[in-house]
C-alpha cells in the first residue's frame, strides 16, 4: 500500500496536498491523462486501441500517457490474449479494507481486556 | 467473524453473570478499567461522556462518545468517532458511527454482542472509498483533482 496514493484522496478532500501526493498529481496534471481516467473510472478494461480511439492523439502518444499512470500506481496493465488492457488500479479498496481491519482489531483488543477484567475477579 | 463493508461485529462468551458484565461495561469507572480511558463522570443517556486515553502511547488523546441506550442487562450504546486518534483533526463535524453492546444470558455466564455500524459515513473510510471504481467515486475524485490541479497551475 503506497503512502503517496492515500493522500491523493486525502488531499483533494482536505485541501491542502502533502508533499508527498505531489507525484500523483503531477500524473494527473494533464488533461489527455485526467480523460484516461475519467474513461477507465467505471471500472472498465481498454485496449491501446480503445483509448486512442476518439481521443485525437496518437497511439503512441497515448501509450505514453499510461506510462505514466501506470508509473504513479493510478493505473495498470493486464495482459489479455495479445494485447494490453489498461484499468485503474484496486489497491484503494483494499485500504478501505485496512481501515476497518485497524477499527475492529481495537476491538479485539478491548473486548480481551473487557473478558480478563471481568473473569479475573470471578 | 461476519463483517461487512459497513459494520463490524464481534461476538465473546463470558464466564460472569450478566449483571456483572453489565456493570464492567456501564461504569464509567470500571469500563475505562478495561478500555484504557479515564472517564469524568458516570454515564447519563443523550450525554456525553469525555475522558483522556490511558492506553500507552495515546495519552495525549481525548476520549469522548455521547451516551445513547442503557437498557439495564440488555443493551447498552453510544456514538463516536471511531479511530479518532489525530489530536489536529476536527472529528465533530463527522458522522460518528454506533456502538452497541447487547448481552444475553447464557448456560455459563453470558454473551457479549459487540456492533458497531454506520462506517458509510465516516470521512476516513469514505474518503478510501471514493477510489472505489463501480460506484462512480472515481468521478466526484476527479473533480477534486481538477479543482486542485487547476488552483495549483
Amino acid at each position: 500500500m503506497s503512502p503517496r496514493r492515500r493522500s491523493v484522496a486525502a488531499a483533494a478532500q482536505q485541501g491542502p496536498a502533502p508533499v508527498f501526493a505531489a507525484p500523483v498529481f503531477a500524473a494527473l496534471g494533464d488533461e489527455t491523462r485526467l480523460a484516461l481516467v475519467r474513461r477507465l473510472s467505471d471500472g472498465s478494461r481498454c485496449s491501446i486501441s480503445q483509448l486512442t480511439t476518439g481521443s485525437m492523439m496518437s497511439r503512441q502518444a497515448i501509450t505514453k500517457h499510461l506510462r505514466v499512470l501506470e508509473k504513479a500506481e493510478i493505473a495498470r496493465a493486464v495482459r489479455s490474449g495479445r494485447e494490453s488492457l489498461y484499468e485503474l488500479d484496486p489497491a484503494p479498496i483494499e485500504e478501505v479494507r485496512h481501515y476497518l481491519d485497524l477499527v475492529s482489531e481495537q476491538w479485539d483488543q478491548s473486548l480481551s481486556r473487557l473478558k480478563s477484567f471481568i473473569e479475573s475477579e470471578a | 467473524m461476519p463483517e461487512s463493508a459497513d459494520r463490524i461485529e464481534k461476538r465473546i462468551e463470558l464466564k460472569a453473570p450478566v449483571s456483572r458484565v453489565w456493570s464492567a461495561l456501564t461504569d464509567y469507572r470500571q469500563f475505562g478499567e478495561w478500555f484504557r480511558v479515564k472517564i469524568e463522570a458516570p454515564f447519563v443517556p443523550g450525554q456525553i461522556a469525555r475522558g483522556q486515553i490511558t492506553h500507552p502511547g495515546y495519552e495525549h488523546v481525548t476520549w469522548q462518545v455521547v451516551i445513547q441506550a442503557m437498557e439495564p442487562e440488555r443493551l447498552f450504546s453510544f456514538t463516536w468517532h471511531p479511530y479518532a486518534i489525530d489530536p489536529q483533526t476536527d472529528y465533530s463535524k463527522e458522522t460518528p458511527t454506533l456502538v452497541e453492546f447487547r448481552l444475553e444470558a447464557t448456560a455459563t455466564g453470558a454473551l457479549l454482542v459487540l456492533t458497531e455500524s454506520g462506517f458509510d459515513k465516516v470521512p476516513a473510510a469514505r474518503r478510501l472509498e471514493a477510489f472505489r471504481m463501480n460506484d462512480g467515486g472515481w468521478t466526484q475524485q476527479m473533480k477534486n483533482i481538477e479543482a486542485y490541479v487547476a488552483q495549483a497551475s
